[in-house]
């Protein structure tokens, strides 16, 4: 624990206002990230996940907005920040994003260099010859030929274009990186490389990352903390060895048991019955006491708080509250 | 061994590219893209073949020259005895799909939003001529739905698309495909858009179809963790071609084709051993263009085994199998494999 705190995230909300109500995109989250550390985020789709993010970036769009908590990073509390403090104080600079279809994001009328020097230019007045040389030791980092600068998207592969934009968010030196679902578009070939890469940077440039995703087998290869997030709750964060070893949460252990394995023959795969809620008007007590296979009354009943198990934070009325 | 239902004899689609005026007035050679090079293989009564690879290696297009959506350029294609691969009448064609239909990837976009739930099952029967009038059709709607377990049937019959979860959709799809009672179903990449415990009911789903509904399926898909569980037999396609296949266990736990022992290597394993460990992925490169196929070995200018022969000569065309696995290369059986394998 003698790590330097970056990100910590206190009964943090956003909801969407919308016309039929508020959609409760994310309740009450709460966790800490220090220097080097990597926290994996996994739920299903509609569970939160992205706006988790967007409101860490405070850009969560409109009619969302983040109704409750605090986001301290690095000494910035990023809820009170303007649109414009928010541009110029933290978005590249300090916290950086890969966006979810990140490929589609490069303009393809611009070359690949002209868009990696937009936010030196921006953040930093560094424009030229000291800009192209940033850049192509980025690029370099990435496993990209220097060539790559010149081109225009469209020349580019798949994976590249993603490289692209993994070098693109790492130039400022942010101290986090989120990147959300940064290899779901890829071939396994592809995306278990871009994978080797973002392990080598970790080690390397030694920063925080969040890293999103429905694929809890490729967290299992990055992350150190672990975060499971279902209908807008992270339902159980910690250690994520800990949590793949034994997981607390119902939901995340039928989660664990639904991936099937390459390597032993099995005969039925796990799953979890129903769909997740609507967020309009989530289900009272436990938001997943619908779909629970260990549901008793008081799940009906009572919203659970977040207690302790074995150093993991669950959200469950299983185990006994502090 | 199980009653071969589909037997495929160098199978080929070759694709040719429009040309432009300029290329025309100068006569320059038309090019082609080979995106199914000569593939044989067979598939079993009751069983589920898998056919996987990245994209663009041609996996898709045999789903299709399968279902009679594009024209063979050449070989064979034989389903239940009889020879499909030059049928053009409608009606023999019509007659053919019957027995063989299509689960789609996207089942946002492949089921129409103005149809609600009982006219898209409806429509297959309508333009086959079952059931007699409206009520019968309900029924066997409603039969439909109950064996997809849409349950109970009457909430969902009604239903639009929108008001459909996506797991939800993709069992309407299902349904839509068996309310032929088909004996082949080809399914294109049929959980790849859903959650992972979604995934889960769905292959689950399908499998239990096997037994029930007497059904054979190709799976074609890039995720190659499904496989396992959802398949009996596997083959890999790389560039048009088919370069292993075998037994699904076989095959993943002892793969010979140095590309599908790196395909088997890059997968995710939820395992904690392997967190923050750098995998060791030989091939280098990116999959070359259908139009530009190497000489020799297709695989060899990404294939860290690359020897002298592999440059030259192609490796064997008769796909050697022995107990039913076996790889397309000069080295099969003679490159040492652990799954295990990482740098650090």
């Amino acid at each position: 624990m003698s790590k330097k705190t970056i990100l910590e995230v206190k009964n943090l909300s956003t909801h969407y206002m919308t016309s039929k109500g508020d959609v409760r995109g994310l309740d009450d989250a709460n966790f800490v990230l220090r220097k080097g550390e990597s926290l994996g985020v996994a739920g299903e789709s509609g569970c939160g996940k992205s706006t988790m993010a967007f409101s860490l970036l405070k850009q969560v769009q409109p009619p969302g907005k983040i109704v409750n908590g605090s986001i301290d990073l690095d000494g910035i509390e990023v809820t009170k920040l303007t649109e414009k403090q928010a541009r110029k104080k933290i978005r590249w600079n300090k916290i950086s994003m890969v966006f979810q279809g990140a490929m589609d994001i490069l303009t393809p009328v611009y070359t690949v260099g002209q868009q990696m020097k937009e936010p030196l230019k921006y953040h930093k007045g560094i424009e030229g010859k000291e800009a192209k040389s940033i850049c192509l030791e980025y690029l370099d980092l990435v496993d990209l030929d220097a060539e790559i600068f010149n081109r225009y998207p469209h020349e580019l592969s798949g994976g590249q274009k993603q490289r692209v934009i993994i070098a693109t968010a790492l130039l400022l030196e942010p101290d986090v990186v989120i990147l959300d679902e940064p290899t779901t578009a890829l071939d396994v070939v592809v995306e278990a490389r871009i994978m080797n890469d973002l392990k080598r940077l970790k080690k390397e440039l030694d920063n925080s990352t969040i890293f999103i995703t429905h694929d809890l087998s490729i967290l299992a290869e990055v992350s150190d903390q672990l975060a499971i997030m279902y209908a807008g709750w992270i339902v159980e964060i910690g250690d994520a060895l800990d949590i793949y070893h034994d997981p607390k949460h119902p939901y995340t252990e039928k989660l664990m048991a639904a991936i099937p394995t390459l390597h032993e023959d099995i005969d039925r795969l796990e799953y979890i019955p129903g769909a997740p809620p609507d967020l309009i008007r989530p289900p009272s007590g436990c938001r997943f006491h619908p779909r629970c296979h260990k549901a008793f009354d008081k799940c009906k009943e009572e919203v659970p708080k977040e207690r302790m198990v074995d150093g993991v934070r669950v959200r469950c009325h299983l185990y006994p509250e502090e | 061994m199980a009653e071969t239902i589909l037997k495929a004899r160098n199978l080929t689609k070759h694709f040719e590219i429009t040309q432009s005026f300029f290329n025309l007035l100068l006569r320059k050679q038309k090019m082609v893209v080979k995106a199914v090079d000569g593939i044989d293989f067979e598939i079993h009564k009751k069983k589920s073949f898998a056919l996987v690879g990245e994209s663009g290696c041609g996996k898709t297009t045999v789903g299709k020259l399968i279902m009679k959506l594009l024209e063979l350029t050449d070989g064979q294609l034989i389903m239940e005895g009889k020879d499909i691969s030059n049928i053009k009448d409608t009606a023999k064609i019509k007659a053919y799909r019957r027995v063989t239909q299509m689960i789609y990837q996207d089942p946002f976009s492949s089921l129409d939003p103005r149809f609600k739930v009982f006219d898209i099952l409806q429509e297959p029967m309508l333009i086959h001529d079952i059931g007699g009038d409206i009520e019968e059709r309900r029924e066997l709607v409603k039969r439909a739905l109950e064996e997809v377990r849409l349950v109970p049937p009457e909430e969902f019959i009604d239903r639009y698309p929108h008001m459909l979860s996506g797991g939800q959709k993709q069992r309407v799809a299902i349904a839509r495909a068996l309310i032929l009672k088909p004996d082949f179903i080809v399914a294109d990449e049929p959980v790849s858009m859903l959650d992972v415990s979604v995934r889960a009911e769905i292959l689950n789903l399908m499998k239990d179809l096997i037994d029930k509904e007497d059904l054979t399926y190709l799976y074609i898909t890039h995720d190659i963790s499904t496989t396992r569980f959802f398949s009996d037999e596997i083959g890999v396609m790389y560039l048009g071609d088919l370069v292993e296949r075998g037994d699904v266990a076989k095959v993943l736990d002892t793969p010979l084709h140095p590309y599908t022992q790196a395909l088997v290597t890059a997968v995710p394993e939820p395992k904690p051993e392997r967190v923050g460990r750098i995998k060791d992925i030989p091939i280098k490169g990116e999959v070359p263009s259908g139009t530009n196929i190497p000489e020799g070995c297709r695989f060899h200018p990404r294939c860290p085994y690359a020897k002298k022969i592999c440059k030259n000569k192609n490796p064997p065309e008769k796909f050697p199998l022995e107990d039913g696995h076996g790889a397309k290369c000069h080295f099969a059986g003679q490159i040492e494999y652990d799954k295990d394998r990482f740098i650090k």
